[in-house]
């Protein structure tokens, strides 16, 4: 990546020229090798909603982080209320006014509602904690936000929707100028989503800056006023919400890579191959709260691509066609074969194999070598009686090695020295040594250098050619179009449209997901929140 | 809202009386409270004398020390630790009791010197716990070994106590009626009441529970965790050392063999008692009430006196079992 | 960089190098107190001498922690070995008294599988809890390590009991091939447990687990078998220990036999460089560590202090491993060096690393 981005545009700030709360300015954050924020800026002002939109390592949630104080900056600063601020940590952040709520309930399970939402800051009597007063202000606060609970019940009696509220409640409570809300949707089904919709328009209307992360577009364009899109670590643009079409955000957010495409020389055979049995059906397949049922046929020797914004549903299918998690709902068939997964291994017994989009905490055993990576998934099936002879492995090893052009080329290389591109590649062994019949695989080539990008496309093309059955999940829409003989189009948690790949191009699937198309007959209609222009 | 409650105080008291059930958190202490009464009835029809109130208060007076120490591990397992020094600080202090008396220290200047020994060695494990992130039990280890060394450098002979003050001490008793107690008892009864106070009641007390919910919820919500954390090892060592001082009272002498073993009574004391191993749910009440499980079974048995004391082991055991794996189970569904 | 230095380079980063530069520098403290501490005399066919009693003691440590080796490598722990070692000793003196002829070769072979069988089963009981239960293996060992000492004595009737088998008594006292019987076992462990699991993809599996659970999950790893064999392995290993010991004395005192044996094969573990955190795992390590802790055992009278005195040693030894090994201490040490190790050809660029930020996760 060069030096030499264009400038973002910013828009003018909203009506009134109110100052900001809280601006910062060309923040810039390095973990290592990676630049995980690039002089990225954001204006908070008080009494709106401010979106915080970007796909996987855009840096939203390093972006939180800095302005919560968990992370330090770098470079760039933080001006609040006219004065630069540095926060060292958590508390730093929460004196000045900022308090967060994280996408995984950051309370304590164990304590009552009213203790969570008054931890540090008791109110006590002769120096000892005042439980009455603690549960009139905590049933007060409650109140204000419109959630009825007995704030003497423990925390985990709870849903998680309210628990959120309960979050939310201790936040306010300190009165705070920004409330961050990173993600609060994500476990919510709709009612609880209108419930906190609800509170956070009141906060708003009492003049608290709100900044909302959510992968919903609908949830965006329904409580949000303006937005800040990062890619890659950097600042895309800053828009009002309401000039700007949701093909627009989504474009914003997933942007392009035609280095990519230049790159890719190996056209992927598109084959119709749609005759005969499948060799995986699945039928209403869902789990709650995760996916909702969703149909999916996979033929020999096809690519099926999954396309969708991170949070569409995307991973979560992938991994239940894996029995990575149970699903609760629905059946899948292999060829003739009905099965429920109930763990990978099952799946892995029916010749399906997965790579998981979480390469460092899912997939790498990193103190193990580059050999053991590889063999891992083949020994696993032999059991532990049975070690791959030595004269086979070096086979595969290599073999798989020079295939996948692995560097360094060293079997004995520890799995955590390698570079991103080529863990990946690892791990794409350790799959095919096992020699798949499915192939599933969710974001091979994110986070990884343009040359392994192109190697691995291409593999994956190849081995289609030689009849593997692949899904390929990506958030790069070009990469998924160039490599699927079929679509699949994700968006909410589901399943909105699939089509045969044949001249559809990357607006086609901007519109699909950004909900301006006409889906084919066999999706689901749209909802109503979605024809927002 | 899934738990909406009547608003307190448009029913009457009668009524909040009558449908009264405690909150579930509450469960394993009355778990324990029920096994103890069911011990005590047991005991009450089979043997003769049993029932006597004073067996109550005798339990109390030979598991001072046990009390004691229960407290302080009850403040380290509650945020998910373990401590496994105690054993050898109560011996450590018997024996710094002992050795100081005997080169003619006063009582008072060996109880102060007990005490801030033994705290000293909480806080060193403490901030090797917190700030070194070594595993709790590997460096309470270490502490173990330090404590067990150092009794064994003061003198390798089991030294006798003599000192007037400590003797007068070790017997002073107080009656109620024609019930008599103790003062070890009455100081580990104290104990209980000044930590399940500071439990309940002070912002220390609630960061220990946080702790042991969530670690890291607990420093994203601003809490002093650092200065929690090593406080509850420094606690732990002081209630180690105050045991000391009453096991030494109890035993009247100071010997490197002391207490062997006795870290182990008080982990299984203060999870019998209803305290998650894991941490975040207890209660200082609890882990007495575990103790004098303990005690009754070891009294039911003298009681019976065809069983051997290695029941005891058993039967403690096969408690911690039952509990462990309850919990387990309870605590497996809420998640 | 030429061959020699790249060399002393791989040599420096060679895992046994510490704990075997420990191991020497306590032999050398024991050699300039007493030169003739290494000297080893012949009598009877036998070897005599500070290093051979050295080997001997070190077997029970070193077969508990071959057991512990593999059950740290998975993330767990096991506190029950001591009063495994205790029911081993129980079971098989109780049997041996019980037999027809007391001093017969059976009767020792009969009693000592038999021991061993019951530990296998006591260490399929800790594996049943940590894997099926899914209780935190600090915990559920726990279990039998405060039941163990009772069972052991309901076994032997809470008696001190005394045996009378020359070839039980063999296991610790005897020799073979000049060597004691006893070290020659704990050796015969070692590579029973090195074929295990180097010749078979069990250490591979094991560390696989240990390292990283949940890639090891979606791999196909069935761990719960895995963890299973371990604390089995673990059981069987402390079962052996137990009748060495017990062979030792002719006797089994349920109440102190393996006493804190759990903490000084925790020691040797984590001397011989496995972390606790689990992982990759060297049992020449423990091996080493194992001959670490009884070296420092003869060490401390040898050089005239009481011999009680070896906890205060063992505290700073454990102190001092545990820091060696935290990453925060390590972390603090480099900051004050000059920049971080370079981690060999690894393609990244790195302009001018930062200081390391901890706990990066997006």
């Amino acid at each position: 990546m060069t030096q030499m981005t264009t400038p973002p545009e910013v828009v003018a700030p909203p009506e009134g020229e109110r100052s900001p709360v809280i601006e910062m300015r060309d923040i810039s954050i390095t973990f290592g090798a990676v630049r995980a924020l690039d002089r990225v800026s954001l204006r908070l002002f008080p009494g709106e909603v401010h979106a915080l939109m970007g796909e996987n390592g855009a840096g939203k949630s390093t972006l939180i982080k800095a302005l919560t104080g968990v992370y330090t900056i770098d470079a760039g600063e933080v001006i609040v209320e006219g004065e630069p601020h540095e926060f060292h940590s958590p508390a730093a952040s929460q004196e000045a006014g900022i308090s967060t709520v994280y996408q995984e309930v950051n309370l304590v399970p164990n304590l009552t509602v009213a203790e969570n939402m008054m931890l540090g800051r008791e109110p006590r009597r002769f120096g000892a904690i005042s439980v009455r007063d603690m549960n009139r202000r905590a049933r007060r606060t409650l109140l204000h936000l419109g959630v009825d609970i007995d704030p003497r019940s423990t925390l985990d009696e709870h849903p998680i929707a309210i628990q959120q509220l309960v979050a939310i409640a201790r936040a306010v409570d300190v009165e705070a100028k920004v409330l961050i809300l990173d993600e609060p949707t994500s476990s919510l089904d709709a009612d609880e989503v209108e419930k906190l919709f609800t509170v956070m328009r009141r906060l708003r209307d009492e003049g608290v800056a709100i900044v909302f992360v959510s992968h919903f577009l609908d949830q965006i364009y329904e409580i949000a006023d303006r937005m800040t899109i990062l890619r890659n670590g950097k600042l895309v643009e800053e828009r009002m919400v309401a000039q700007t079409t949701q093909l627009e955000l989504v474009r914003s957010m997933i942007g392009r890579e035609l280095e990519t495409l230049d790159r890719l020389d190996c056209e992927a055979p598109k084959t119709d191959a749609e005759t005969g049995v499948p060799v995986l059906k699945a039928i209403g397949l869902g789990r709650k709260n995760s996916l909702e049922a969703t149909d999916l046929e996979l033929f020999e020797g096809e690519v099926v691509g999954i396309a969708g914004l991170l949070g569409s549903g995307r991973t979560e299918l992938a991994r239940l066609l894996f029995g990575a998690d149970t699903a609760d709902t629905g059946e899948l068939t292999f060829r003739s074969e009905r099965r429920k997964l109930r763990s990978p291994r099952h799946a892995i017994d029916r010749k399906v194999a997965f790579s998981s989009e979480d390469r460092k905490a899912e997939g790498v055993v990193g103190d193990l070598t580059v050999a053991d990576n590889m063999l891992l998934a083949l020994q696993a099936s032999r059991g532990w009686l049975r070690p791959i002879p030595q004269a086979m492995r070096t086979q595969l090893v290599d073999d798989y090695i020079a295939a996948l052009d692995i560097r360094p080329a060293d079997p004995h290389a520890l799995m955590r020295n390698l570079s991103g591109g080529n863990q990946q590649k690892v791990l794409l062994a350790r799959w095919l040594i096992t020699q798949p019949e499915i192939l599933i695989l969710d974001e091979p080539t994110r986070g990884i250098d343009i040359g392994a990008k192109a190697q691995i496309q291409a593999k994956v093309a190849e081995l289609a050619a030689q009849g593997l059955s692949v899904v390929f999940i990506s958030a790069e829409l070009e990469e998924v179009l160039r490599l699927s003989d079929r679509l699949v189009v994700m968006r909410d948690r589901r399943k909105i449209d699939e089509r045969v790949n044949a001249d559809v191009s990357v607006r086609d699937v901007l519109e699909i997901i950004a909900g301006e198309a006409h889906p084919e007959p066999q999706a689901e209609p749209q909802s109503e929140g979605a024809t927002h222009v | 809202m899934s738990t909406a409650t009547v608003n307190p105080g448009s029913a009457s008291t009668w009524d909040r009386v009558r449908s009264f059930t405690p909150p579930p958190r509450y469960y394993p202490i009355l778990a324990t409270l029920a096994l103890f009464i069911g011990l005590f009835g047991l005991g009450g029809m089979r043997y003769e004398g049993f029932s006597d109130p004073q067996v109550l208060l005798s339990l109390l007076i030979d598991n001072a020390f046990l009390i004691v120490l229960g407290v302080g591990m009850t403040f380290v397992i509650l945020t998910g630790g373990i401590d496994l020094s105690v054993g050898s600080v109560v011996a450590l202090s018997t024996m710094i009791a002992a050795k100081t008396l005997q080169m003619g220290w006063s009582p008072y200047a060996s109880i102060t010197a007990v005490l801030l020994t033994g705290t000293v060695l909480g806080l060193l494990m403490g901030l090797l716990i917190h700030y070194f992130d070594i595993q709790p039990f590997i460096a309470t280890l270490a502490g173990l070994f330090l404590a067990r060394g150092l009794t064994y450098l003061i003198s390798v002979e089991s030294i006798s106590i003599s000192d007037d003050t400590f003797t007068q001490l070790a017997f002073k008793t107080v009656y109620i009626g024609e019930y008599y107690i103790r003062w070890t008892a009455i100081i580990a009864l104290a104990t209980v009441a000044i930590a399940a106070f500071v439990l309940a009641r002070t912002r220390f007390g609630r960061t220990v529970y946080a702790i042991g919910g969530s670690e890291s919820s607990a420093m994203l919500m601003g809490l002093r965790v650092a200065f929690t954390k090593v406080g509850v090892y420094v606690i732990s060592g002081f209630c180690a050392a105050l045991a000391g001082l009453l096991f030494s009272l109890y035993i009247l002498s100071g010997n490197s063999l002391h207490a062997i073993g006795m870290e182990l009574d008080a982990i299984a004391a203060v999870v019998i008692g209803g305290t998650l191993l894991t941490g975040g749910r207890g209660y200082v009440v609890g882990s007495l009430l575990g103790v004098m499980v303990l005690g009754i079974i070891k009294t039911l048995i003298s009681f019976d006196g065809t069983l051997s004391s290695y029941w005891i082991r058993i039967i403690t055991g096969l408690l911690l079992l039952a509990f462990v794996v309850v919990q387990r189970f309870a605590t497996r569904r809420r998640s | 960089m030429s061959e020699s230095s790249s060399r002393a380079a791989r040599l420096l980063r060679h895992p046994l190098l510490w704990p075997v530069l420990a191991l020497v520098v306590l032999l050398l403290v024991n050699v300039v107190v007493n030169p003739n501490f290494l000297n080893v005399r012949m009598q009877d066919g036998h070897l005599y001498g500070n290093v051979i009693d050295i080997m001997r003691n070190s077997a029970p440590v070193m077969l508990v922690a071959l057991g512990m080796t593999l059950v740290i490598a998975t993330r767990g722990i096991d506190l029950s070995v001591g009063a495994i070692a205790a029911i081993a000793a129980a079971v098989a003196c109780t049997r041996i008294i019980g037999a027809g002829d007391e001093a017969a070769l059976t009767t020792a072979v009969m009693a000592m599988t038999y021991a061993v069988v019951v530990c296998v089963a006591l260490g399929a009981w800790n594996g049943f809890l940590v894997s099926v239960l899914g209780i935190q293996p600090i915990i559920a060992t726990l279990i039998l390590m405060v039941a163990g000492r009772g069972i052991s004595m309901a076994i032997t009737d809470g008696q001190i009991t005394t045996v009378n088998n020359p070839f039980f008594s063999d296991l610790a006292s005897g020799f073979v091939l000049t060597l004691p019987l006893a070290f020659l076992i704990a050796i015969a462990v070692l590579a029973f447990t090195a074929v295990l699991t180097r010749r078979t993809a069990l250490g591979m599996l094991i560390e696989s687990v240990g390292i990283n659970p949940e890639a090891s999950r979606l791999a196909g790893v069935r761990s719960r078998t895995i963890i299973w064999t371990v604390y089995a392995f673990s059981g069987f290993c402390a079962g052996l220990a137990g009748l060495v010991i017990a062979a030792n004395t002719n006797s089994v005192n349920a109440n102190s036999l393996g006493l804190w044996i759990e903490l000084d094969a925790i020691l040797a573990v984590v001397i011989g460089g496995t972390s606790l955190a689990g992982g990759r795992f060297s049992l020449m390590g423990t091996f080493i560590g194992a001959l670490f802790i009884a070296t420092l055992a003869r060490t401390i009278p040898n050089i005239g202090i009481p011999s009680d005195l070896n906890y205060l040693f063992k505290a700073v030894v454990v102190i001092a491993v545990c820091l060696v090994q935290s990453p925060k201490a390590r972390a603090s040490l480099r900051v004050r060096r000059t920049g971080p190790p370079t981690s060999g050809p690894a393609p990244t660029p790195a302009p001018a690393p930062a200081p390391a930020k901890a706990g990066i996760s997006s």
